[in-house]
Order: structure tokens, then C-alpha cells, then sequence
């Protein structure tokens, strides 16, 4: 789960780490009271939960409190990437000596988290390390040991600090990697992190990424993840959480579920390779109940942009015969009339294959061919 | 043969008396597998299928000298079952549970890496030597006895490779999931390290998905040890995701493109570098796999 950039500061700022200060608004109104506060020039934040705001003009520079607030009614209108902009954060604007780059995450092929640090920040690490990869610094971190203040001053003298500076940016490290490891950081960042003229450090801009699977030891966004325009997700995605499975939207039009992860990708490759084009992943996922499918299915009968729905079931723990309860079910709340494809096999299959047979609806028995099918039966409508 | 596993490997089963543990343990107890005990605490002193329920794994083990542990445990429990289970002394740990947070993961793998354990999964469906014995959740019947090994980070992904392998008449020697998390105990590099080692196998199959870069540095083990014609294994793969977007968690809390890294592309032109033969769709594997025996 992302964190908007005021409560990712917000937790550094609670760890010692420096930000600007700065101040949350919703109107404009807020926005200027919220200057008025603060020290001229400030800078108007955008808080959405996507990357590139700054170029989709999302952020915007004032030197009073009314052109701050003329700004934040202009953000306060804006989508970006298809998600509206609710809040702006306005702070305070920092001299700037250097940018760099600090941040935590996980390593899958060493299986530990890793600290990375750049002497170039404000612009994506990842873009860092395609062009200037030995502007990188990496330290693994050792699970036992953990991140040690000597790990942190090594890392601070690499991106070219020495003396005074790099005890306090080392100590800056530190202290993020703390902040991390306390919230189950799949990423945590600050990118920039500025050295300022004035010779301290403060991070400028700010990310947190929550392991989803670690959320429920944070309530306060566990409850979150499932109101919109408060996550990544769109409405389907978060419909489908809701009901647990896992959602995502693609551009074509044939609706695809299936269970099993690597099933529904390998499903969605085959329409593909077929010529056809998916308009979703929706994995059901091991041991479905009726409940589960049926909501599942709703998902993809509700889905305007469908011609045809291709469903796969190889049952595992996932029984036949209540997926093939749950679609009959399912079909009956949504009055769907485009023509379904179904490969069911497994655990219960006999009954499945006749409950389905009897309400009229066709089933095979090869993925592949069922995946050839429903790419034919889009093609001819 | 076939790795890791065999009928004379003595399981306990943890979360013994919960509703996929207890549904799970009558499976593989027809199986053949030999499940010597379940630990539930709380529940000591219980039975499963006959089988004795215990408080904590150590009495399992005293008792019956399991050597390895399956976990049903729920996601906020299971990692301290897992620790659990090392600390007791066994030595092979099935990880079902799906949902366990990284930062337990990494230190249960780092915990096993002290004790000299195994670790398969998290979020894995298990393994199974076929027609021998089995410590997981997958269907038995797609598998038969045979010669082609399978390494997986899918679950049903394998039980329908494994069902077109049996179909055109490859039987399996061993077939087991590495698990969907981003952090997984055993990688394609172990267990093809354990299949070389194995007389029963002669040919691997490799079915990789989207995310990390696990199956590049496969491709890379092979082309330094597997690529010459003298070498002991057949390798074919196949990688799921390809019609799959930047950014996005394809169901498996692993499989996920992000930036240039862990896409489909750059697995399969790895695995292709390395002479490996990847097949477009599943149904292709058997075929694959015919050219090269």
C-alpha cells in the first residue's frame, strides 16, 4: 500500500529525519491560511499516489499566501493519471547545495532488505542506474545484524561526504532504515534528500511502501485500503479486494478468470498468442467458496467492454462444483447475455461439468483450446 | 529417488486442526506420506485421522524424530511456527501459508540458512515425488512416476504442466513450487542443483512468471554447468506473464514487473541465451522436451 507523501514525511519527520515544514490543505481557503504560517517561498505539492506529478504540472512554486492558494485551487482541479487530486501539501521551499538519493527495500535474490544511496537525486533511481550505474551505492543488509550506524557513514562517504557532513547524513540513514524496517517498508525513499546550503540535510520529498501482507499491523491504513481515491486501486480493484481476490484491469475485451496466479497469466499469454486480447487478470485464487467465485464473476458480467468471458479452473483445493454453483449463481444476479467459455477440470469435476451442462453452458476441456475459442467467438461479434 | 522427499520422511504437521490442514493431512496420509504427528497448541493430546495432536513441535520430534514440517498456519502465525519448527531441529519446512509479510520471511530464511534448513515456500502448494510421497496441496492424480523434474513459482500452473507432461507420457520424479512471495526459500539454482544430483532425473522443467530476477540467474547456472552435451539434465521452461503490465501484482505477491526488471522478455531471451528451449504455451512442453531426450 502507498502512503501520500505527507504521511510517508510525516513518519521520517517522527523519526528525526528533517522535512520542510509544512502543512496539509484541502481548498484553497486552507491553502492560504496554511502559508500564512509558514516562511515564503513555498512549494504546492499535489498528493496522488502516482509517480510524475511534477511534470503533470502537480507541483507549483508561490511567494505569498494568495498566489499559494491561486496554485492549490488550480492542483485541487486536476487528475493525474486518472486519479483526482484531494489534498496539496505546501512547505516550505529548501536551498538546495545537492540533491541525493536514499532508500530502503527488499532484495529477492539476496532475501534481505538492501540500502541504497546516490549521489544524483530527484529524478528515479531506476533511471539513475541505467545511465550512471556507478553513481549507485548498495549496502545488503544483513537480517541478523541489521543496519549499523558504521553501514550508514560507509554509505555517506561514498556518495562524497567526509568530516562533520557525513556523520550527520549517516545518521540520517540510519534513521530511515529504522522507520523502514518499523513499517514493513517495501520501499521507503527520500528522493531528493537535499543538502541544503545552510550544510544540513532534509528530506524533500518522500515515499512509503507498505508490504501488503504486513497492513493488518497498521490499522489505521488497513482500513483505508478499501476507499477510493485512498489507494492505487480503481473501483474494480477495489472491489475485488474486498472480496479477495486479486483484480487487474487490462485494455481488451475478453474478461478472464481463473485460479491460480500463474494459471490466469499463462491464460491471459494463450488469448494473446491466439490473436485476442484480455481485459483483465482475476485470480480466484486456491480454495475459492461459492461466495467468492460468484463475486468474482460479477465483476467480469459488469464489465461494459466485454464480448466474450473465458473462465479456467483447474481445481486444486478450488472444487468444481462450487465454481460451477457460483457462476449459475452469478449469472442469474447480472443479466448477462455475451456468450461464456469455460475449461473446468479437478477436484469434483463430474458434478461441475453437469451442473453447468445442464444450464446450457458449454465446457472444455483444454485451456488452450478454450482459450482459442473465446478469442473466435470475440473476433465474430 | 527424487529429491528432498521420500516415504520414509517423517512430517509433522503444523495447524493440524484447521480446516485445510486437517482436509490437506487426510490427503496425503492416503498418499503414503508419512505423517507421524500434528502440533496445534493448545489442541495436545487430540487427534487428527488418528494421527496425535501436540502443544509444540519439540514433543513431535523427541517423540517420533520428524525430520520435516508442513505449515497450514495462518499468515500473522505462521512465521513464528516456522521459527518454531527450525528451532526443534527439523530439517525440511513446507511453507503453504500465503500472506506472510517480507520482513518475517527474511528472517525465517535467515534463521534456516543458521540451522541448515530447507525452506520451500512461503506460498507454495508443496512438493511431491509421485506415486511415493507427498507434502502438499496439489492434486495427485495430474501426477505419475517418471524422469522430468519440475521447479515452479506457480501452483496450479504445475498441476496443468504436470497433467499435459503425464498425458503425453512423462512421468515426474520430483515436482515442487518455490512459492509466489518475492522472497522464497529454495530457488531454480538449488533445486537444479539437487536434480543433477538425482539418478531418477534426466530432464527439468522450469516454469517461471513475471518479477525478480530468479529464472536470469538460472539461465546463468546453466549456461556455466548444464550447457554441454554431456550434462546430466534436460532443461526446458516456460514463463508465464507475458501479456502482463508494468507495475502491476499479477496475483502472486512476487509477480510483479517493476521498472526494466522481471519481465517475461527478459526471462525467456535469458533462458533462450543459456540454450534452454522455452515453449510458447504450455501444451508445447511435452514436444520440447521430446526433441531433447
Amino acid at each position: 500500500m502507498k502512503l501520500f507523501e505527507y504521511e510517508a514525511k510525516n513518519i521520517l519527520a517522527k523519526y528525526g529525519i528533517p522535512i520542510p515544514d509544512g502543512a496539509l490543505a484541502s481548498s484553497p481557503t486552507e491553502a492560504r491560511e496554511a502559508a500564512i504560517h509558514l516562511h515564503p517561498p513555498y512549494v504546492i505539492k499535489a498528493q496522488v499516489l502516482v509517480a510524475g506529478r511534477g511534470k503533470a504540472g502537480g507541483i507549483k512554486f508561490a511567494s505569498s499566501p494568495e498566489e499559494a492558494a491561486k496554485h492549490a485551487k488550480q492542483i485541487l482541479k486536476m487528475n493525474i493519471k486518472n486519479l483526482r487530486v484531494n489534498e496539496v501539501w505546501i512547505e516550505e521551499k529548501i536551498d538546495v547545495k545537492k540533491e541525493l538519493y536514499f532508500g530502503i527495500t527488499t532484495d529477492r535474490a539476496h532475501r534481505c532488505y538492501v540500502a541504497v544511496a546516490s549521489a544524483v537525486g530527484g529524478m528515479e533511481i531506476e533511471e539513475v542506474a541505467t545511465k550512471d550505474p556507478e553513481k549507485i551505492v548498495k549496502t545488503l543488509i544483513d537480517p541478523d545484524l541489521g543496519f549499523r550506524s558504521y553501514h550508514a557513514r560507509a554509505m555517506a562517504r561514498k556518495v562524497g561526504y567526509s568530516g562533520k557532513l557525513m556523520i550527520k547524513l549517516g545518521k540520517v540513514f540510519a534513521k530511515l532504515s529504522v522507520a523502514a524496517m518499523d513499517y514493513d517498508a517495501e520501499l521507503m525513499e527520500m528522493n531528493p534528500l537535499v543538502e541544503t546550503t545552510g550544510g544540513s540535510f532534509v528530506a524533500v520529498d518522500a515515499r512509503l511502501i507498505i508490504d501488503d501482507n504486513a497492513i493488518f499491523r497498521y490499522p489505521q491504513y488497513e482500513k483505508r485500503l478499501f476507499s477510493e481515491g485512498q489507494t492505487e486501486l480503481t473501483p474494480e480493484e477495489i472491489s475485488a479486494r474486498r472480496a479477495g481476490l486479486a483484480y487487474v484491469l487490462l485494455e481488451g475485451d475478453i474478461g478472464i478468470m481463473g485460479n491460480g496466479a500463474g494459471l490466469v497469466m499463462a491464460t491471459l499469454d494463450a488469448v494473446q498468442y491466439y490473436g485476442g486480447s484480455p481485459a483483465n487478470f482475476l485470480d480466484v485464487g486456491g480454495g475459492a467458496s461459492k461466495e467468492q467465485i460468484t463475486s468474482a464473476f460479477k465483476i467480469l458480467l459488469t464489465d461494459r467492454r466485454t464480448s466474450v468471458v473465458l473462465i479456467n479452473i483447474l481445481g486444486g483445493i478450488t472444487r468444481c462444483d462450487n465454481v460451477a454453483r457460483g457462476i449459475l449463481e452469478a449469472k442469474k444476479m447480472v443479466d448477462f447475455t455475451k456468450p461464456i467459455v469455460i475449461r473446468l477440470v479437478g477436484t469434483n469435476e463430474t458434478e461441475g461439468r453437469r451442473i453447468l451442462t445442464e444450464a446450457g453452458i458449454h465446457v472444455l476441456d483444454s485451456m488452450e483450446e478454450a482459450a482459442k475459442m473465446a478469442v473466435e467467438v470475440s473476433k465474430g461479434r | 529417488m527424487g529429491i528432498i522427499i521420500n516415504r520414509d520422511t517423517k512430517v509433522v504437521v503444523q495447524g493440524i486442526t484447521g480446516l485445510q490442514g486437517s482436509f490437506h493431512t487426510r490427503l496425503m496420509l492416503d498418499y503414503g506420506t508419512l505423517i507421524v504427528a500434528g502440533v496445534t497448541p493448545g489442541k495436545g493430546g487430540t487427534e487428527v485421522h488418528g494421527i496425535p495432536v501436540y502443544d509444540s513441535v519439540s514433543e513431535a520430534v523427541e517423540r517420533y524424530g520428524a525430520t520435516a514440517s508442513m505449515i497450514f498456519v495462518p499468515a500473522p502465525f505462521a512465521s513464528e511456527a516456522a521459527l518454531e519448527a527450525m528451532e526443534a531441529n527439523i530439517k525440511t519446512v513446507v511453507l503453504i501459508t500465503e500472506h506472510i509479510p517480507v520482513r518475517n520471511t527474511i528472517q525465517i530464511l535467515a534463521y534456516a540458512k543458521r540451522q541448515g534448513v530447507r525452506v520451500i515456500g512461503p506460498n507454495t502448494p508443496g512438493i511431491i515425488t509421485p506415486e511415493d510421497c507427498k507434502l502438499g496441496i496439489m492434486p495427485a492424480h495430474v501426477f505419475a512416476r517418471g524422469e522430468v523434474g519440475i521447479a515452479s513459482r506457480s501452483g496450479t500452473l504445475t498441476y496443468e504442466i504436470a497433467a499435459e507432461l503425464t498425458k503425453a507420457g512423462f512421468g515426474q520424479s520430483t515436482c515442487l513450487g518455490l512459492g509466489g512471495d518475492p522472497i522464497v526459500g529454495l530457488s531454480f539454482v538449488d533445486t537444479l542443483k539437487m536434480f543433477e544430483q538425482d539418478k531418477q532425473t534426466r530432464a527439468v522443467v522450469l516454469i517461471g512468471e513475471i518479477g525478480g530476477n530468479a529464472e536470469e540467474q538460472a539461465a546463468e547456472y546453466i549456461s556455466f554447468n548444464l550447457k554441454s552435451k554431456s550434462s546430466p539434465l534436460r532443461i526446458v521452461a516456460f514463463v508465464a506473464g507475458r501479456a502482463a503490465p508494468i507495475g502491476k501484482r499479477m496475483g502472486h505477491a512476487g509477480a510483479i514487473v517493476m521498472g526494466k526488471t522481471g519481465t517475461a522478455k527478459s526471462k525467456i531471451e535469458a533462458f533462450r541465451k543459456a540454450g534452454v528451449k522455452v515453449a510458447e504455451k504450455p501444451s508445447d512442453i511435452p514436444k520440447l522436451l521430446a526433441e531433447k531426450i
